[in-house]
């Protein structure tokens, strides 16, 4: 602990942080431009000048950067001495100096960190006569939209991209005055991270393009603290609504979780949620006649009541969605959605986690290992938050070694990063095809997931005898903290296995490895936790039953021509599901529901944390309500039971834990719907809502009554509680003066640490030592004209929901089949040429694409492209 | 005609004359303070915009009805009633004319004292039973005010009573045959029709009602008929004190015989009524604790000399 | 007491006055060019709207009685949706006017407004907008701001420099 003396007022703070963190932790509003919480200090943009005195008796004392000095044991400062505050004025008139004119059209305006400072620094009038320098823009891609002239050269763009997240095609151009923020030349954006530029940027430089299309002032929207649906990490996001459209996404700090960003499809996924593939209407099979809520109810009512019902559950859907299913069908009769072998992959990665073998490590933790090993998971695509995370963690080895060299602290960025250069921490990579990550690699190997398997067992017991011969068993032992990344994205179970038996052997040398798994779906955890059986298992029951589909395409799990036999067999087919889907083409009634923004609910992230997920907005279509809300009054419909108009989440969440007791926790991943702050609700608007006697009144100039929340304790309007709302239940970040995502700040106990009253989400997952694992993996034996056919994944189509947006279709690849020089060779086909395959008796045509790394035999396909249907994977094929 | 007969006559007629009047001064109120503002006020339903008296009265008669689900309902009901009711009574013992007059109570004027004292009720019921804060604030003002101005408006009268030897209304606007009591007791009659406007909470004494301060005070919470009866209550209160000012101190119906007694009376009624309304229009509302100073502290001890100076002189003449 | 008896007399003596009413309607208003009355949406020297959709008037009004809708035409310049005003809620206190950028949205001398059916006072853009440029000719937001919407490229502008060249690095 240290004394910091602002303006003679006694504050104890801790020592070596900077002064303008520790500032801002203590609620003294300071302006800053090149500093990030997430990023550190370069002292580039001269900002954030305040006055330091030598000691008691110093008068005159000097300016200096908050951001570079460090808070010693004894420091005097003054944050509003009229030196300082002159200084910060003057620097800002010259920043503003070619700025254009640009506010009211610009996106950023609202929610714009220039616009904040320039307040708060009291510049009013722009002095400076002479013209204006000017940029021509560039063309980004879909995502994000380039305009130049508004830069004021604080250089976060590049830092983030480049130093932060390792992109390589964001650089500075050009010098002194006229610097250039840009490409090489025009053309799309290729970080996965490309989105968090439109946050970083603290004026409006880069703006996400998406929002462009249906632009809303951020005092505009009604908010909700909502949770990603497009991979297993479970990031917190803030999504916005506006004039009943889902309208941008952006992130929301759980210093856990997602820290202080989100990757691309996370950011412009939601699209789906007004994509022309939504299911709005409820559909009977040839039938094309509107119907009454009571009509399709009562309708299903009577069926499953007279009937036996198959419930299929959904690794996309809620857990409260997921039990309300399984309520109605009855345990007995209701399945995962999954494949067995997806089925097994989620259970052994359940047991793996419960195992105790390992320390579960959370996204942000990863950050916090000094070596880690991949088996098998292209991290950049299939959990690309957690690939910017294992970034941050290499780096962590050699600027703790370059701090005890140079004696810096840090947050010193740019010395660190100019003395640490290109050294990174051990990360051992294992996978078919080379990733994005490979390049901060001390060694990758690319191996066919069953090679990866047994190099896993290998360098177990290269562990347990301690053989120096093994660089990598000796990396792991040398490292403090160990952290093994694995998941299911290569369909092999021998890889957790192998990574529990990695994580084992290092238990047993005494150290306490990590473990990070991860998972395919959104809530594939949760229902892993459920513990029921895959459907494949119950297909045999099919038959003259009452199938119900809950948020699932089967025609993803499963073959096609499988499915259309089963679903033949079925009596009746009932789906719930808010996009169209092959299944739902098939299904005899189709009921839509509520996406995630339209819908409460809980998931459950790949490291077993419960995470809420609240309604944005009640659209006007009533149909799109929560699945649970339409299966409770279903099952109170069967059992001549009253219908619970006022059914809240609370009641759901309730008769969840009592009868899984496992998911015990689920209920305080938020205040209940009865939480209030001195009596009042938490508004989802800023205070600053606009147009609401205007918005309706061109249907009515009557306007209605809001619409009332009983799920939560957050109102759909401005009215209520204005202050720091309970993290897990805070809409949106502002405060006075601070209207941009700035204001993260003011809503943490210090700078970059967690949020009040804690980060939000519940941990499940309770570790119990065991370690009973497997310890050899299979071999298959190909043929000459065999390859081994392994699913690649793509940030943008590989996921089932955010493909469905437009701005991330225009990135996604088409189908192609990738393979090797001697493969092509073998074969005799050029790059691009079309060639047939036969998988799993299907044949396919794609184009081929050259992949100079992978191992013979081996060929990669797209997974999950809605263009390639389902493709068994990974299997075995035949190239004619 | 038998004497119940003339008797009943005299009572409806004086009601219905009362009432009408009551309602055409929400039109001469709105006019009269128009014009001291320079502007013309309501001239446009009816001739010289006298029908504005019928609009309105629709109006109340076809507002919603409102009992707030808080009130304390009965008591809430009863409240505007009281007002009417005790204003209406004090109307009993005024001398219109020699020959018009309800009934010639020889406590009259303690009659209108007690009547006018029982108004408060209103009041303090109709404050009460809103269960709002701003009509409880009123009505607690309004409780002390008439208690402050109840005492010396009783002690400012027992000059012309002296003088006159007589309760009765009758007698005391006989008794100024010669000579009318303004002259005889000035101080009276200023310390009088001072209380006179805190009696019925008029501007500059509306502190009750105070709307820049309660919203509307004590009636808050009224709308439609049950406000109408403030409404009237109010127009009827300044009526009836403008008429007792006249009896007491202006020789009520007495004045030159080319003009029959009651046009003498309905004249002085009227001018007092206009000053009322003049009041209204010129002076600004004294805080509260202002009011009740200067009520304490000058115009009782005032009343009491004036009092003991009356009894003085009256000695003084009437020694042997 | 005198100062009392003087007001009470003064006040009197008012109703000898001349009257400041007007007997509006057979008397109409002489109504002074800023009088805050119809809100209009108003067009540049070249024709174009001059609204940008910037949401500053909705943001502004107390009584939240603008509600609109920004989007942009293919070359980039944003103009509103949708613009309406609910003029049942209006309380013409001219704020939206001073809020505005761009001098699109103006109150002008108008206060005719009034209709029988409360529906009829909410106004779509197709109502607001006027052909003319109001209170303040001349003004076109797309020549001073940096954007490039199709009004003036990059660095035509008043007051800009020709754009950079991001290859140079000369001084």
């Amino acid at each position: 602990m240290a004394t910091l003396y602002v303006d003679n007022r006694i504050y104890e703070v801790t020592e070596g942080k900077n002064l303008l963190e520790t500032c801002l932790s203590l609620g003294f509003d300071l302006p800053y431009f090149c500093w990030h919480p997430a990023m550190g200090s370069v002292g580039a943009c001269r900002q954030c000048a305040i006055k330091i005195f030598k000691d008691e008796s110093d008068t005159t004392g000097r300016l200096v950067m908050s951001c570079m000095e460090p808070v010693g044991k004894e420091t005097r400062i003054s944050v509003n001495h009229p030196d300082a505050e002159k200084f910060r004025k003057q620097i800002i008139e010259w920043l503003m100096t070619n700025h254009p004119h640009d506010c009211a059209v610009c996106d950023e305006g609202g929610s714009c960190h220039l616009q904040d400072m320039t307040v708060m620094t009291g510049h009013n009038y722009r002095r400076f006569e002479y013209p204006k320098r000017t940029y021509l823009n560039q063309y980004l891609g879909p995502l994000i939209n380039h305009e130049m002239n508004r830069c004021i050269q604080c250089y976060r763009c590049v830092r983030f991209y480049k130093d932060y997240a390792g992109g390589k095609d964001l650089d500075v151009y050009a010098a002194h005055n006229h610097v250039y923020f840009g490409r090489e030349k025009d053309g799309i954006l290729e970080s996965e991270f490309s989105g968090n530029l439109a946050e970083v940027c603290p004026t409006g430089v880069f703006t996400d393009k998406t929002l462009k299309q249906h632009y809303s002032r951020k005092w505009d929207f009604t908010f909700a603290p909502s949770v990603c649906q497009h991979c297993s990490l479970g990031c917190n996001i803030i999504a916005g609504e506006r004039y009943g459209e889902l309208r941008q996404i952006t992130s929301r700090y759980n210093g856990d979780v997602n820290g202080y960003f989100i990757c691309d499809r996370g950011r412009f996924g939601y699209e789906v949620a007004n994509s022309p593939k939504r299911l709005l209407q409820p559909q009977l099979k040839n039938d094309n006649t509107s119907f009454g809520q009571e009509f399709i109810i009562n309708d299903i009512s009577e069926l499953i009541a007279t009937s036996n019902c198959i419930g299929i559950g959904s690794p996309r859907a809620s857990n409260e969605s997921n039990f309300a299913l399984q309520q109605l069908v009855g345990k007995e009769n209701f399945f995962a959605g999954l494949s067995k072998q997806e089925y097994q992959l989620n259970q052994t990665a359940l047991k793996l986690l419960q195992s105790g073998v390992a320390e579960i490590s959370s996204l942000k933790q990863i950050e916090q290992y000094d070596a880690i090993v991949t088996l098998g998971e292209d991290l950049t695509n299939t959990a690309p938050m957690a690939a910017l995370a294992v970034r941050q963690a290499v780096r962590k080895e050699p600027v703790e070694n370059a701090q005890q060299t140079i004696n810096l602290a840090s947050w010193h960025d740019a010395a660190l990063r100019e003395f640490v250069q290109h050294e990174h921490g051990a990360l051992f990579i294992f996978h078919p095809h080379a990733t994005k990550l490979d390049e901060i690699a001390t060694k990758v190997t690319y191996a066919t997931p069953e090679e990866i398997a047994s190099e896993g067992f290998r360098i177990a017991r290269n562990i347990e005898s301690s053989a120096d011969s093994d660089p990598i068993a000796a990396a792991l032992l040398k490292a403090e903290r160990p952290l093994i990344i694995v998941g299911t994205s290569l369909f092999n179970e021998d890889l957790l296995n192998a990574a529990g038996a990695l994580a084992h052997s290092l238990q047993k040398k005494g150290k306490t490895p990590g473990i990070f798994i991860i998972q395919a779906e959104c809530n594939s955890m949760g229902l892993a936790m459920m513990n029921t059986p895959s459907v494949e298992d119950a297909f045999y029951k099919f038959e003259n039953n009452i199938l119900i589909v809950l948020e699932n395409d089967l025609y993803r799990k499963f073959p096609a021509q499988q499915v259309d036999e089963l679903l033949n067999k079925c009596k009746q087919i009932i789906t719930f599901d808010h996009i169209k889907t092959h299944t739902n083409e098939k299904a005899g009634i189709v009921v839509p529901v509520g996406i995630f923004s339209e819908a409460d609910g809980t998931l459950i992230n790949n490291e077993g944390r419960a995470q809420r997920f609240f309604q944005v907005f009640i659209p006007q279509n009533e149909w799109l309500k929560e699945s649970w809300r339409w299966l409770y009054t279903l099952k109170a419909l069967k059992e001549s039971t009253a219908i619970d108009e006022n059914l809240s989440l609370g009641t759901v969440q309730q008769d969840l834990i009592e009868a899984l007791p496992q998911f015990k926790g689920i209920e305080q991943t938020a205040p209940d719907e009865d939480f209030r702050l001195n009596g009042q609700k938490i508004p989802r608007s800023p205070h600053r809502y606009s147009g609401r006697t205007a918005i309706q009144a061109n249907i009515n100039v009557s306007e209605p009554k809001p619409l009332e929340d009983n799920d939560s304790p957050m109102s759909f309007t401005m009215e209520g509680f204005r202050g720091i709302p309970p993290s897990s239940a805070t809409p949106f970040f502002w405060s006075p003066g601070w209207n941009s995502v700035q204001s993260i700040n003011k809503f943490q106990i210090e700078v970059g640490g967690p949020l009040h009253d804690g980060n939000p989400g519940v941990r499940l997952i309770k570790p119990a030592f065991t370690s009973e694992f497997k310890l050899s993996s299979n071999k298959t034996s190909l043929k000459a004209n065999e390859w081994l056919a392994v699913p690649i994944y793509h940030i943008f189509g590989s996921e089932e929901l955010s493909a469905e947006a437009d701005s991330i279709q225009e990135l996604t690849p088409a189908p192609y089949i990738a393979l090797n020089q001697s493969s092509i060779d073998k074969l005799g086909i050029k790059e691009n040429e079309v060639i047939t395959i036969e998988l799993n008796k299907e044949t396919y045509q794609l184009p081929v694409k050259f992949r100079p790394e992978i191992t013979d035999k081996i060929a990669l396909i797209p997974y999950g492209l809605t263009a390639m249907g389902y493709i068994a994977l990974p299997g075995i094929i035949s190239i004619k | 005609m038998s004497e119940t007969l003339t008797y009943w006559i005299v009572i409806i007629g004086i009601l219905f004359v009362l009432l009408n009047v009551a309602a055409l001064l929400i039109w001469v109120e709105r006019r009269m303070l128009a014009l001291w503002q320079d502007r013309l006020g309501p001239n446009r339903a009816g001739p010289l915009g006298l029908f504005i008296v019928l609009a309105d009265t629709l109006k109340l008669f076809f507002k919603e009805d409102w009992t707030p689900p808080f009130a304390d309902r009965n008591v809430f009901v009863m409240a505007p009633a009281v007002v009417v009711i005790c204003v209406l009574l004090s109307f009993a013992v005024i001398p219109f004319a020699p020959n018009i007059q309800i009934v010639d109570l020889n406590i009259g004027l303690l009659f209108f004292l007690g009547m006018s004292s029982l108004g408060v009720y209103s009041i303090v019921l109709g404050g009460w039973a809103s269960n709002n804060k701003y009509s409880l604030l009123g009505a607690l003002r309004g409780a002390s005010q008439m208690i402050s101005y109840e005492v010396f408006m009783a002690l400012s009268l027992m000059g012309v009573v002296m003088l006159t030897g007589s309760f009765s209304l009758h007698a005391i606007v006989e008794a100024q045959k010669n000579c009318w009591f303004i002259l005889l007791q000035p101080v009276g009659f200023v310390i009088f029709f001072i209380a006179g406007i805190a009696e019925t909470h008029r501007l500059p004494f509306d502190i009750p009602e105070a709307e820049s301060e309660l919203v509307a005070g004590f009636h808050s919470e009224y709308s439609g008929m049950k406000f109408g009866m403030f409404f009237i209550g109010e127009y009827l209160g300044i009526t009836l004190i403008s008429a007792i000012t006249v009896a007491l101190f202006f020789g009520g119906w007495l004045g030159p015989a080319f003009l029959p007694p009651i046009v003498w009376f309905i004249i002085k009624t009227t001018g007092f009524i206009l000053f009322f309304i003049l009041l209204r229009a010129s002076l600004p509302r004294p805080r509260y604790d202002q009011l009740m100073e200067y009520g304490w502290k000058v115009l009782l001890p005032l009343s009491l000399l004036n009092l003991l100076v009356t009894g003085g002189i009256i000695l003084l003449l009437n020694q042997p | 007491m005198i100062s009392l008896i003087r007001s009470i007399w003064l006040t009197f003596l008012h109703l000898f006055h001349k009257k400041e009413t007007i007997q509006y309607p057979e008397e109409k208003v002489q109504l002074k060019p800023r009088y805050r009355g119809r809100i209009v949406l108003t067009r540049d020297p070249d024709g174009g709207e001059r609204c940008v959709g910037c949401y500053l008037c909705a943001a502004a009004c107390p009584v939240d009685c603008i509600a609109l809708q920004a989007t942009e035409n293919e070359e980039g310049r944003r103009y509103p949706e949708f613009f309406r005003i609910n003029f049942s809620r209006c309380i013409f206190c001219g704020f939206c006017e001073e809020a505005c950028p761009t001098y699109a949205i103006q109150l002008i001398p108008d206060f005719e407004m009034a209709e029988y059916v409360r529906q009829n006072l909410v106004y779509e853009k197709e109502d607001l907008l006027i052909n003319s440029q109001g209170k303040y000719p001349g003004y076109n937001y797309y020549k001073v701001a940096g954007l490039d919407a199709g009004v003036k490229g990059k660095g035509e502008g008043e007051n800009e420099e020709p754009p950079i060249d991001r290859h140079s690095l000369l001084p």
